[in-house]
């Protein structure tokens, strides 16, 4: 029987973190993320996992322990936020590069300056290049089921990429919602043991990581990190189907709300999710056509996949939780935008920011959205093509 | 066990020969000779910070090294062998693991001294059972010979050239070694090329073999930033030492132990004559210079004879 709990975001990955029994933690802590390590260590002093821990003295260090103790043949994670992450920033690409399977979870905060805690995406949109995968979620039931099926993802043989699990700072990882948890051992069996095929300490193969290579060689490596990245599409949908019979949960590439009908839809990542849907069910009472498109995957981006989804509306607003400073909106943004331009989608779409270092969205500003769209198709409105929401007056 | 030279150098190798390490250099010396000093039979994991020595031993698709071997970045050595050797006790704990493993990483004063110093200071604080040794050449050879932390006073570098009013580099070098006992760490020693090799040779086994956290500060010419003939590597590192330039010292349990202390104790103009990068110190106008250096060779000695003097 699944556990009926009620648990914060942060409790939620923890308590997949000790299910799982990783083991080597590196951490360094820093809000909103310090209450996963703090939630690891306890677990450890009171003997319910193996995982080492390793009090770090820095970000940079965590992810340059991680590493090691990966290559090592360890399965390995760290947590973190922000300038957390923005320390380990060159730690992500080596990483990456030397295909090693760790996972991050991550609780997203704003990125100085001026120096803020609150949520916005800004630390893991900076690092969407870094060749991670990148899962977010909207609420904790979906941060504890993503982080579950994380390692399976990440060390699948055709993939071998680190994986982020993303949740928004505060308002998922220290609210505490109602959630459905999966007992122990399904867990373990469901995550299993990790096998690494070539690892450092091998006695059998002696190994080398993290060569020079020149020009002749360095291209080929990025090839195929890409390539990598174009497996995890599938093993992402596979591992969602296992999860789904064991859990009866549904995961995709996305999750679509109303939008099969929608004239009118958004497109967004994380918790304001939920925000969004709650103004689309005000709004189908009034007889609006509207709906949503929560990303789940941000990297591999299912590019294809969300402009099909998007194609039969008349206009989307793209609302980004980050800035991306070209000019001209955010990352999700220009990346939704292009898809729509490959399958020469009549959509029209237009970018918004939202919800920069915790300020609010609420229903009012989703509806204001909906409502501009409306304005801008049916009346031939010129209404701003990229524009902040919820901004002081 | 007596040092044998001649068993010692016919141990096999575990830097293979046909990386691209520059003739002359000191840093490949120091390599081969802490690596000799593994017990025959147990495996090693190598770390490495970025420089001179990685990107010579390592560059794709050939690796110098018979052990397993692990570069992660510049400034990271320290941490990045902290997870490695974590990783070794969580896998005999669980039983994946029977074979012992030594843990030896290498970086250049660059990134030991400079970039990698918190990295390191966090590892040796925390107690990994892993040796750290630093191949100080006293500037960032790898990127064309710039002044570290480590440069000796009035040193001609690229970032601290020598003009019509510059006499090289103004400061002091940091004195690392004490950085390192500072942590309360169970061994540092302090050693360079010299002779048969047994000072460095003794002091990695030692650092090797001592459960913990150990620091080893080795003293490894380059002949490309300290301007001189390849050939006088070991004459430049004994007068490093004659001169107390480079005093030969251990740090065990908190005690300071002198390795070798020199009958006579020859001028430092004996050292700073052979290289280059001084050589504007031998000019007339310069003298007061050179007092000034030896001034501060003598204060350091000084110092270091009082720290051993309390046993």
């Amino acid at each position: 029987m699944a556990i009926r709990e009620r648990l914060s975001g942060n409790e939620a990955v923890a308590y997949a973190i000790r299910q799982i029994n990783p083991d080597v933690m590196p951490a360094f802590p820093i809000t909103p993320s310090t209450e996963i390590p703090q939630y690891v260590s306890t677990f450890i002093a009171n003997g319910e996992i193996d995982t080492e821990f390793i009090p770090v003295e820095s970000e940079h260090s965590a992810m340059s322990a991680a590493i090691g103790a990966s290559a090592a043949g360890c399965r390995v994670l760290t947590a973190t936020s922000s300038c957390g992450m923005a320390l380990m920033w060159e730690e992500l690409y080596v990483a990456a590069s030397n295909r090693l399977p760790l996972a991050l979870a991550l609780v997203n905060r704003a990125l100085s300056g001026p120096i803020n805690i609150n949520c916005d995406h800004s630390d893991s949109m900076g690092a969407r290049d870094t060749g991670w995968i990148q899962i977010y979620a909207e609420n904790n039931q979906e941060a504890y089921d993503n982080f579950v099926q994380a390692y399976r993802i990440s060390e699948h043989k055709d993939v071998r990429l680190p994986i982020m699990i993303c949740q928004d700072g505060f308002i998922t990882s220290h609210a505490v919602e109602n959630i459905e948890l999966i007992e122990d051992e399904k867990v373990k069996a469901f995550v299993g043991e990790y096998e690494p095929e070539q690892y450092l300490l091998n006695p059998q193969m002696p190994m080398a990581v993290g060569p020079y290579a020149t020009s002749p060689f360095y291209m080929e490596t990025k090839m195929l990190q890409n390539e990598a990245m174009i497996h995890a599409r599938k093993v992402i949908l596979d591992v969602a189907a296992d999860f789904k019979e064991m859990t009866g949960r549904s995961y995709g590439f996305f999750e679509s709300y109303r939008l099969e009908d929608a004239d009118y839809a958004i497109v967004m990542i994380g918790s304001a999710a939920g925000t969004t849907k709650e103004a689309i069910d005000e709004l189908r009472e009034a007889g609006k056509k509207v709906g949503l498109l929560k990303i789940r995957v941000f990297r591999p981006f299912p590019g294809e996949e969300i402009a099909n989804a998007l194609k039969h509306t008349k206009a989307v607003a793209i609302l980004d939780r980050s800035e991306g400073f070209r000019a001209g909106g955010g990352p999700l943004s220009a990346e939704v935008k292009e898809h729509l331009y490959d399958i020469h989608a009549s959509t029209r779409a237009v970018s918004y920011i939202y919800g920069l270092g915790g300020r609010d969205y609420t229903t009012v500003e989703a509806k204001e959205v909906y409502r501009q769209l409306e304005d801008m198709i049916e009346n031939g409105t010129n209404i701003p093509q990229y524009q902040y929401i919820g901004l002081r007056k | 066990m007596a040092y044998n030279f001649k068993e010692v150098m016919n141990k096999p190798e575990r830097l293979a020969p046909g990386h691209r390490m520059c003739a002359g250099c000191g840093g490949t010396i120091a390599v081969r000779t802490v690596l000799r000093a593994l017990h025959e039979g147990d495996k090693a994991v190598i770390g490495n910070a970025t420089g001179c020595l990685e990107v010579s031993s390592f560059m794709y698709p050939y690796t110098a090294y018979e052990d397993s071997y692990i570069h992660n970045a510049f400034e990271n050595a320290g941490a990045t062998l902290s997870g490695v050797e974590t990783a070794y006790h969580v896998m005999r704990k669980k039983g994946k693991l029977d074979e012992s493993y030594k843990f030896i990483t290498f970086g250049g004063d660059g990134g030991t001294y400079d970039i990698g110093l918190q990295s390191l200071s966090g590892a040796m604080e925390r107690g990994h059972d892993l040796v750290y040794v630093c191949y100080d050449n006293g500037a960032y050879m790898n990127t064309g010979v710039q002044r570290s932390s480590a440069t000796p006073m009035f040193a001609d570098t690229t970032t601290t050239p020598v003009g019509s009013v510059s006499n090289g580099k103004m400061q002091n070098r940091k004195d690392l070694a004490q950085i390192m006992a500072a942590h309360d760490i169970p061994y540092v020693g302090q050693s360079t090329l010299l002779g048969n090799m047994r000072d460095l040779y003794e002091k990695a086994e030692k650092a090797i073999y001592t459960p913990g956290a150990a620091f080893l500060n080795v003293m490894a010419p380059c002949p490309r930033g300290w301007k001189y003939p390849t050939e006088q590597i070991m004459d430049i590192c004994r007068l490093a030492v004659e001169t107390c330039y480079w005093p030969l010292f251990e740090v065990i349990e908190g005690k300071w132990i002198l390795s070798y202390s020199p009958k006579k104790k020859l001028p430092i103009e004996d050292f700073l004559r052979t290289q280059g990068r001084f050589k504007h110190l031998f000019k007339p106008e310069n003298e007061h210079l050179l007092v000034m250096y030896q001034e501060e060779v003598d204060r350091r000695w000084e110092d270091l004879l009082f720290r051993c003097s309390k046993n």
